[in-house]
């Protein structure tokens, strides 16, 4: 691993580690496994916006170099996405894989959250060099447009749950709205005289 | 170097996860209700105002509260309400009366008290047992002799955009109001609480007086009330404003009648770490399913 990833794997296990000690400590107030699951579910949404932001960070401010952190941010996104689907079958279902299913159908905003998971799920398998090798870069890179509907449908998961205070879910949303935007005005608009792109994962 | 970066940035990312999850507040040992004594508990007992589950630690109740007019999460209540002034406080009682008044809290607080020990259970699916102190509120509306058109009660939580900073925002129309059907509002269980754990009401709990209706989901148990209203025609509800589809005026606790956006089936007792099923009427049935006889509950949600 090169240094600076290094940096960014070991700020990405931060939040978990202290979320661990507050739990550990119980640090979280009267109700933890509702604080467990909502700082995932928050940690999800926020790494899926870096995820998505390398592209334009890239574009905008020509730092080519930022593709190489992109793999590493979206594997963290499905990371804490999968604690967050933990906390919940195991808190809120207690592993009952009947009561789940039943409760995705009965409850709209967990459907909008298991999708964003089942989106993301598909993109974690086929991150490794070689899978990109065997689906070929257009194909893979075709599949990895799945994460813009992950995001997405992430947050309005977040957005049904919340009862009348949406400031935090706007926010993600604004934001959300920000990053897929920019790619549709790239697509939309004349070609402009760019660095030419590396491949998806150049060597360091 | 490297080292240094690592460590700057590792700093960087706790500072910043800390900022955004603050330490839950210490509980503030409030002030003893010295009236408090005189209620009887083993009387509350014996008329069945006493549910035998466990007791929700006072830390909780009072470092876990939906009380959106000071913060609206559920941690950050207890530090905004922190200092929240109650003296002096007064409740008009008035409307369809034949003697409307105005009460000074400190009349209020010579009702003799009585204490209850309820289940509270949130339309978001938590619950709690909490023991209160109060009186019930047909004591107080007996004292200003409704008049035989009143049908209704409306409360009215006191607004003040000072005291009550997250008022100053439009997460909800402000002030908060309730109400109830005046039997509903009769019912010996409806109690208006001026204390709980025999302390003084603390400011996240709904200080100085609230209304505690424990059969109905949390958001009917209007907190801070300054104003109460007899009136003939259905009052309008706070929720209800919010969001019609979602929280009706009756809003009993229902595990049958799923809130459009979740099930109510089950609920997490504070403290507890499986799911326990939800009861109709909060449990309260046997006292109170008279009232709603013939009434389609999934309509009148």
């Amino acid at each position: 691993m090169t240094f600076p990833k290094l940096v960014i794997f070991i700020n990405a296990l931060i939040p978990l580690v202290l979320l661990l000690w507050d739990l550990y400590h119980k640090r979280v107030g009267p109700n933890p496994l509702e604080f467990a699951t909502r700082t995932t579910g928050m940690l999800t949404l926020v790494f899926l916006c870096l995820t998505l932001a390398v592209t334009p960070l890239r574009k905008i401010f020509g730092i080519n170099a930022l593709v190489k952190f992109r793999r590493m941010l979206g594997l963290f996104a499905f990371f804490y996405g999968s604690l967050h689907l933990l906390t919940y079958v195991w808190f809120d279902r207690q592993f009952h894989l009947l009561s789940t299913i039943e409760d995705i159908g009965r409850r709209p905003f967990i459907l909008a959250g298991m999708t964003a998971f089942v989106l993301m799920a598909p993109l974690a398998i086929t991150s490794t060099n070689q899978m990109v090798r065997r689906l070929g870069g257009k194909r893979w890179a075709r599949l990895h447009r799945l994460v813009y509907f992950a995001a997405t449908a992430g947050v309005v998961h977040f957005w049904m749950l919340v009862k009348s205070d949406t400031s935090l879910p706007f926010t993600f949303a604004f934001i959300l709205l920000f990053l897929l935007g920019y790619r549709v005005l790239l697509k939309y608009t004349p070609a402009q005289p760019t660095p030419p792109s590396t491949s998806l994962f150049p060597r360091d | 170097m490297q080292a240094a970066v690592l460590a700057g940035t590792a700093t960087a990312s706790t500072l910043l996860y800390q900022r955004l999850n603050p330490a839950p507040v210490e509980p503030i040992q409030g002030e003893k209700l010295d009236a408090a004594a005189e209620a009887s508990k083993s009387e509350a007992v014996k008329n069945g105002y006493v549910v035998e589950d466990k007791l929700t630690p006072f830390e909780a109740i009072t470092t876990y509260n939906n009380f959106y007019e000071f913060d609206t999460s559920k941690g950050g209540v207890a530090t905004a309400a922190k200092g929240f002034v109650t003296k002096p406080w007064q409740v008009s009682v008035g409307g369809l009366v034949n003697k409307p008044r105005v009460f000074d809290l400190d009349e209020l607080l010579k009702f003799p008290l009585e204490h209850r020990v309820y289940r509270l259970r949130c339309v978001e699916g938590w619950s709690m047992v909490i023991p209160w102190i109060g009186f019930p509120l047909s004591k107080l509306l007996e004292k200003v002799e409704p008049t035989s058109q009143a049908r209704y009660v409306a409360f009215q939580t006191l607004f003040d955009p000072n005291r009550m900073p997250n008022q100053r925002t439009g997460v909800l129309d402000w002030p908060y109001v309730e109400g109830l059907r005046l039997d509903e509002a009769m019912h010996p269980l409806t109690i208006m609480a001026t204390g709980l754990y025999d302390e003084v009401l603390p400011p996240q709990d709904g200080a100085p007086i609230r209304l505690v209706v424990p059969w109905k989901y949390g958001f009917k148990s209007i907190k801070s009330v300054v104003n109460i209203s007899l009136v003939a025609d259905e009052p309008p509800t706070t929720w209800n404003i919010q969001a019609p589809n979602e929280y009706g005026f009756y809003s009993n606790v229902n595990p049958d009648v799923p809130h459009p956006r979740w099930s109510q089936a089950t609920e997490r007792r504070i403290g507890e770490y499986s799911r326990r099923k939800t009861l109709l009427f909060n449990g309260y049935g046997e006292q109170v399913a008279h009232l709603y006889q013939g009434m389609d509950l999934v309509k009148n949600y």
